[in-house]
């Protein structure tokens, strides 16, 4: 596949410790992973599996405490606008209206004006939000506010988009429109994209390639490659397999984590 | 999704609203203005309602008939006692509070994102932040002697730590999500604080210049009480002295409507400035 010829996000041997007041926690142990052009990977995992950890990884946010993340060539030291990020709370400044959300970027790009209106005037066309341009935050359903998220990442013109469980928080209807309206999105700009989700059936939908992870330490369990065609058809017999075996692995994990907790309850009882 | 606030303008509302609003103090007051007439309480220490009233118009209208050829309409309008007295101390309490606000601001600004700058100012502000504005007086009069100085410094000082205290906490309190947004965009430096830390943190801002406005304003009236010759608080004590005790309750009142106009004007304000605030449903 293209990701061998030419990787756009390398994780090296990536393991991330956080050091608590009384234990530390491995979060992430001995990660790799090579994101090649184009692709639209999915970490699906359980909660607290360290799939958000590691997505901060690539962002930036958080650095690993051993191993690199290479992203665009760069080791990544520090967030930057060459890693795109959307958030689950959309974390959108309500200060600024719809409008300037977007142009931020750019701003801080130091664009021309013209071109700045130019490109946030075509950003908002596309993501059907043109009559909302000078509404503030608040005034958004999540599903808005969320595209607005989506259209300031894309402001920004880097070529990967990290998303953290970006739809976790909508209704089943919106979510299937967003996933929908990224898919074509995801095309049309040729993105790269690491996304983190929860859902099984998400992960299906959307990624060329789903990475399953284990509980704690967080680590890779299997990587599946999807390669149905899209649109996909969640009814398919090929969909329907695919979500019982990834069913499987995230199953086994839970159970693993529910071990874990009640090891560890009845260490703490005694 | 846009809520609507629960109005009901039918007019019947409005009345209804209307008595209930006005049903205490009316009832107060005619009881007030009872006891006063029947002769229960000398009207020496407490005048009626009405005396007040009248004593109140008087106060507020013009000492001499309008005459043409000395004064245009609207200075002679405002050329009474009240007006005067009105406006100097609206116009101490606005400089006062723009020093001491002046102040605060960039102070903490400068605690609220500077770690170092916090830790040399914090122990001396803890200590000096419970000292009440008007301990001040004898040193204020000390260093300032007598006139506007001396109530400038005491109504900036009223202003100057409600302001302090909210905006080094709006600073800190600053949501990380935002921190991280701006990061991701490529925010630095003075473009990080203008844009993202100062706006993050207005509502904070904005709720200790209200808390300053209010102390700033009872700092005035007793600023005026000891230092100048005009304004409220020097307008009661003066009527104290002549046992005008229906001056002084008309004074009292215009200072409590005068307060009542500036905390609105404040909000209105705030309004305003947080009008992209979830808080506000409008």
């Amino acid at each position: 596949m293209a990701e061998h010829a030419s990787p756009l996000v390398l994780v090296e041997k990536v393991g991330k410790i956080f050091f608590g007041r009384q234990r530390q926690t491995l979060a992430l142990e001995d990660i790799d992973l090579s994101i090649g052009q184009g692709e639209f990977i999915c970490i699906l995992g359980p909660s607290g599996c360290g799939k958000s950890t590691l997505l901060n990884a690539i962002a930036g946010f958080s650095l690993p405490s051993s191993g690199r993340v290479v992203a665009n060539g760069k080791t990544v030291t520090a967030p930057g606008p060459d890693r795109a990020m959307v958030f689950q709370e959309y974390a959108l400044f309500p200060w600024m209206t719809v409008a300037q959300n977007v142009s931020f970027g750019l701003e801080i790009k130091k664009l021309p004006p013209d071109e700045i209106r130019k490109r946030v005037d075509a950003l908002l066309e596309k993501l059907h939000l043109r009559e909302f341009r000078d509404r503030f935050p608040k005034h958004l359903s999540g599903g808005m506010q969320q595209r607005v998220a989506i259209a300031r990442a894309l402001a920004l013109d880097s070529p990967i988009m990290l998303m953290d469980e970006p739809f976790g928080a909508l209704d089943a209807l919106t979510r299937r429109n967003l996933q929908e309206e990224l898919l074509r999105i995801w095309m049309e700009f040729k993105k790269t994209i690491v996304f983190v989700t929860h859902s099984i059936e998400e992960s299906i939908f959307l990624a060329n390639r789903v990475v399953a992870m284990t509980y704690r330490p967080g680590s890779i369990k299997k990587i599946i490659p999807i390669d149905l065609p899209y649109p996909r058809e969640n009814s398919s017999v090929e969909f329907i397999r695919l979500q019982q075996e990834l069913t499987q692995l995230v199953m086994e994990e839970q159970l693993r984590h529910q071990k874990a907790e009640t090891a560890a309850s009845c260490e703490s009882d005694v | 999704m846009v809520v609507q606030a629960p109005t009901n303008s039918k007019p019947a509302e409005i009345a209804r609203r209307t008595v209930q609003i006005l049903l205490v103090p009316a009832f107060l007051l005619l009881l007030w203005e009872t006891l006063s007439r029947l002769g229960v309480i000398s009207p020496q220490i407490l005048p009626s309602p009405t005396r007040v009233l009248l004593k109140w118009i008087e106060y507020a209208c013009p000492l001499e008939p309008y005459d043409a050829t000395q004064t245009g309409r609207l200075a002679w309008l405002f050329s009474g006692e009240l007006p005067h007295d009105a406006l100097a101390t609206i116009f101490r309490v606005t400089v006062g509070f723009l020093i001491g606000a002046g102040l605060a601001l960039p102070l903490g600004l400068l605690m609220g994102s500077t770690k170092s700058f916090y830790a040399l100012f914090n122990p001396l502000i803890q200590i000096l932040r419970p000292i009440p504005p008007i301990a001040y007086i004898p040193l204020a009069i000390l260093w300032f002697g007598l006139g506007n100085p001396p109530a400038f410094f005491l109504i900036s000082l009223g202003a100057f730590f409600p302001v302090l205290m909210n905006t080094i906490s709006g600073v800190r309190n600053v949501d990380s999500i935002y921190i991280r947004a701006a990061q991701n965009i490529g925010a630095t430096g003075s473009t990080m604080f203008l844009r993202v830390i100062l706006p993050a943190a207005t509502p904070y801002i904005l709720t200790g210049m209200r808390v300053g406005v209010g102390v700033a304003f009872i700092c005035v009236i007793v600023a005026e009480m000891m230092a100048v010759n005009n304004g409220l608080g020097f307008r009661i004590l003066e009527a104290r002295e002549y046992f005008w005790s229906d001056k002084i309750i008309a004074g009292m009142i215009t200072i409590g409507f005068l307060g009542l106009a500036i905390d609105a004007g404040m909000d209105k304000i705030n309004r305003h400035l947080l009008r992209w605030h979830r808080s506000l449903g409008c």
